[in-house]
């Protein structure tokens, strides 16, 4: 186990570094510099500027000085637009945040779609079923940047209820739309995949068995079925924590939560290619140790699964 | 009165071409430690009779008639009433034990939890007693073998896990349908000697569904042959094999290879099973029959005794054919 | 026992009990589909919705950018909807008429997501095709560099791709086509490894027809099924990231807009009460989603039934 891990990290670092050479390469070849603003600087400054960042270095040496930074000592070097900010010092202040709306929403919508999914499933025709596919139907085209203006139209402006905005050190009112936003769409298509892959797990010859030995409905959903019914599930786990993490950008904008994502927003605005890159293969790095949680996780429900 | 008695059963499923009538009216009883067998090609509803009897029958499925076990009526009762019943009083083995076993789960906690549901008992006790059971059914290594899952078992090794699951209650009745047919042939024998000997060793009546009337000739001490959801022949075995009296039945066992008739070619009934969703209005069979008369597609006769323990559903007189 | 005549009568007789009229997969698909309310009732959306992007702009008496300087910055008092303005969905912040805006957005966003998932329809369809038809040493290489694609986080990459070639139509469709076919080559190669072994493709081998020819005229005609589906369940996705990346304000340069963009500007005026510009692109956005969500979900039932 220990072994397979190891393997499939050692493997993800040709992936990583495809992606920093890739997106270092395309930058460099983009039309203008974070330096190209509508006031011409005086050339001297100009060349100052790019000698204090490296950029009047042959480009392969760039990249190798980068690539070096960020392998040996996880640095992402200095945000070309905070002034005197690194990009390291940005994400340890962002990223926590996002890190913490997003690990709710992301619970939530796995809890509430499976367990919408199954009472469906388990429901089948049912009012139960009706509604929950109803919510989940409707849901789906309720992606963050629809969900969020909705949330507070209704709450802050309409009922007053909740703040619009704003992260006060992660105070629950003020996480509960954030969350709420993000989780919508999620929840909905979890919740679609769990019911179509649970009605065929329960028309499958073991859980006949199950039946036949006399157990409760209860246990034969819970013991039986649900493993194998969370397989399907578990295979959208990946993207879906992505997608999440992604939407982050459009939460952060919207409420000000002051997460990972304005910083994102701010540095693709001012061409701040040093944040962007930061971010992006953090982002990146995140995705390859989910992918692996999800793999252990298969392994877990599947015995036939071994490494 | 008898331990088993279904009375005028039907099976009929909701699919999007129309209604299929699986099982059309069939009455059967059993006697405790009597041992039946139900024989008829696939199709002919057979299985669908075992699960309305458990209350298995798939989603889109309806029972209708009565199957009453030892007086307590099992269709369309509550599933607090089914679940007393199901693995502990009868128990149900299955066709193919590739799938019947949760691919997810050690086959100790698998035979465990009938026990700790039925008996009471605890997870400890329940393994310890369930390993007793694999013993029984001469899976070696027991002890071991039982903290494996499924997949680590071959084929037959896997259907007495099955058959060893649902003897842990010491059922009344045993349902077993098709418990050899996705298994190697020599597997079957020896999957066939053992049911025989855990029948006699316990005592148990047993409901043997299958389409090899070798099987059924090597186990039990009645048969009853279906065909299109409808009863067409039943007898006591011995009188059976000595003269099928229903034409079906005798081409089941024309069908049947000898090895004492050295170059007869093998002998099949020309056409297939009819499809359910357009019942025939008569005899289901009256297409694929030769001695069909004129008003085999509108009548069929109801079965009835036509000598001691014997019944037949038919037009065309015994002697005529 | 039988006689040659009764088997040759009772041949004959079985003929007709299972007579059976012979259809087509795509004739039985389509009665399926036809059948399926929710299908064509997200067929109906999508032309009202393709009607309106395409003639919207005809029918509105104001041009997308003709800005009205008399009621300009005066949304809230005078831009609601009416009728005898001309205004039927009332104006945006800057005296904009908002129906030929929301007709514009539309158009621009079934613009970008028919032109992104034909682009990474094509490109998914033909290397996914290829890799499971040549298979071996490199098949395992080209599903390689999927894996490793499929890990890249598509959005920020997209936005990285949008700051440096800059914000335009091109620079998304491209960037959205490019980066979303690993997913379709996947299906795809699944698909042809299954075909592959079938008899037809075995016989085109083994009458030496060339592999690209195989490829094209055997393999590919027969994934169109499920590169249909899929490509159906692409659009509304694609429509999603195009309007994602347009509500941060990185999609389409003004003053052309598309759905998403507009959504923002809605939720950004909300608070002063006019709610008209975001309930307008807003309804927009759902109903073409929910139109190709249930013509996805229709074709896939269509093709692939299930009793679910």
């Amino acid at each position: 186990m220990i072994a397979y891990i190891f393997k499939r990290l050692l493997v993800a670092i040709p992936t990583l570094l495809a992606l920093i050479v890739i997106s270092f390469l395309m930058m460099h070849a983009a039309p203008g510099g974070p330096f190209t603003q509508e006031k011409q600087l005086p050339a001297q400054v100009l060349a100052n500027l790019n000698a204090k960042y490296g950029l009047d270095q042959p480009i392969w040496v760039q990249m190798g000085r980068y690539v070096w930074g960020v392998v040996v000592h996880f640095d992402f070097g200095p945000s070309f637009v905070y002034k005197d900010r690194t990009v390291n010092e940005i994400i340890a202040q962002g990223f926590p945040v996002t890190l913490s709306y997003g690990m709710t929403a992301f619970v939530l919508a796995v809890v509430v779609g499976v367990t919408l999914g199954v009472l469906a499933a388990v429901f089948q025709n049912s009012w139960l079923d009706y509604v929950a596919v109803g919510i989940s139907i409707g849901a789906q085209v309720l992606p963050n940047f629809v969900m969020a203006p909705i949330l507070v139209l209704i709450f802050t402006l309409w009922l007053g209820w909740l703040p619009g905005g704003g992260w006060e050190g992660g105070d629950w009112k003020h996480q509960i739309m954030p969350v709420i936003a993000m989780a919508t769409a999620y929840m909905a298509s979890i919740a679609r995949i769990m019911r179509s892959s649970m009605l065929e797990v329960l028309t499958l010859n073991h859980i006949r068995t199950a039946r036949a030995k006399g157990l409760p409905t209860h246990k034969v959903i819970l013991r039986h079925a649900l493993k194998p019914a969370l397989i399907p599930v578990l295979s959208y786990l990946g993207p879906t924590f992505v997608s999440m993490i992604t939407g982050s950008v459009v939460i952060d904008m919207f409420f000000s939560t002051g997460g990972i994502g304005k910083f994102f927003v701010d540095a693709a605005l001012n061409r701040d290619y040093a944040l962007m890159m930061g971010v992006t293969l953090l982002v990146g790095v995140l995705t390859i140790i989910f992918n692996l949680v999800v793999d252990v996780l298969y392994a877990w429900i599947d015995p036939k699964i071994r490494f | 009165m008898a331990m088993l008695e279904v009375s005028n059963l039907s099976v009929s499923f909701a699919t999007p071409e129309g209604t299929v009538n699986a099982v059309n009216g069939i009455s059967f009883s059993l006697e405790k430690g009597q041992t039946l067998g139900i024989v008829g090609e696939s199709g002919s509803g057979k299985s669908q009779l075992a699960f309305a009897i458990m209350g298995l029958l798939a989603r889109n499925g309806t029972a209708r008639g009565s199957a009453k076990f030892n007086g307590v009526e099992l269709v369309g009762a509550p599933l607090s009433v089914l679940n007393k019943v199901r693995a502990n009083q009868i128990a149900m083995v299955f066709q193919d034990p590739m799938t019947s076993l949760n691919p997810y789960m050690r086959v100790s906690d698998q035979m465990a939890e009938v026990l700790t549901q039925h008996r009471g008992m605890g997870k400890d006790a329940a393994v310890a007693e369930a390993a007793r059971m694999l013993d029984a059914v001469r899976i070696p290594e027991a002890r071991a073998r039982i903290r494996l899952f499924p997949h680590e078992f071959s084929g037959g090794m896997r259907q007495r896990v099955m058959i060893a699951m649902s003897l842990l209650c010491q059922p009344d009745l045993l349902i077993a349908d098709e418990p050899t047919t996705a298994l190697d042939v020599t597997v079957q024998a020896q999957i066939m000697a053992l049911l025989r000997d855990l029948q006699r060793d316990f005592g148990m009546a047993t409901l043997l569904i299958t389409h090899d009337l070798g099987v059924i000739a090597g186990f039990c001490q009645d048969v009853i042959v279906m065909y299109g959801g409808k009863v067409m022949e039943s007898a006591p075995v011995d009188p059976f094999f000595d003269s099928p009296c229903h034409p079906y039945s005798r081409g089941l066992l024309h069908s049947l290879p000898r090895v004492d008739q050295e170059d007869a070619a093998l002998f099949s009934i020309p056409g297939s099973p009819p499809n359910m969703t357009r019942a025939p209005k008569g005899c289901p069979f009256q297409p694929r029959c030769s001695n069909a008369l004129a008003l085999c597609s509108d009548y069929l006769p109801p079965l009835t005794e036509f000598a001691p323990n014997r019944k037949r559903a038919c037009n065309v007189p015994v002697e005529a054919l | 026992m039988l006689s040659p005549i009764d088997i040759s009568a009772l041949a004959l007789r079985l003929a007709k009990l299972d007579e059976v009229k012979g259809r087509s997969l795509w004739a039985d698909a389509r009665l399926r589909f036809m059948r399926n309310k929710a299908a064509v009732a997200g067929v109906i959306l999508l032309l009202l919705c393709a009607g309106f992007a395409a003639f919207g702009q005809l029918i509105s008496p104001y041009s997308y950018d003709y800005i009205d300087f008399n009621i300009m910055g005066h949304a809230a008092e005078m831009g609601a909807p009416s009728w005898a303005k001309g205004y039927y969905f009332g104006i945006d912040d800057q005296g904009r008429d908002l129906f030929a805006r929301v007709a514009m957005g539309t158009r621009i966003s079934l613009w970008v997501g028919v032109i992104g998932t034909a682009i990474s329809v094509l490109a998914g369809t033909l290397y996914g095709a290829v890799s499971g038809y040549v298979g071996g040493r490199t098949d395992s290489l080209m599903m390689r560099l999927v894996d490793v694609l499929l890990s890249i986080p598509f959005m920020f990459v997209l936005i990285l791709l949008l700051v440096m070639f800059g914000k335009s139509l091109t620079v998304l469709f491209m960037g959205i086509g490019f980066l979303s076919w690993p997913a379709m080559a996947r299906i795809v190669r699944g698909q042809t490894l299954t075909l592959k072994s079938r008899e037809f493709i075995e016989a085109a081998q083994a009458t030496g027809v060339p592999a690209l020819r195989i490829i094209l005229r055997h393999i590919v005609p027969n994934l169109l099924g499920i590169v249909v589906v899929y490509a159906t369940l692409l659009v509304p996705d694609i429509i999603l990231t195009e309007s994602f990346i347009s509500f941060l304000g990185l999609g389409v340069q003004e003053p052309q807009t598309s759905l998403g963009e507009l959504i923002s500007e809605g939720a950004k005026t909300m608070r002063y009460g006019t709610l008209w510009q975001l309930a307008f692109p807003m309804g927009f956005f759902m109903a073409t989603m929910f139109g190709f969500y249930f013509v996805g979900d229709g074709l896939r039932d269509a093709l692939d039934p299930k009793d679910r």
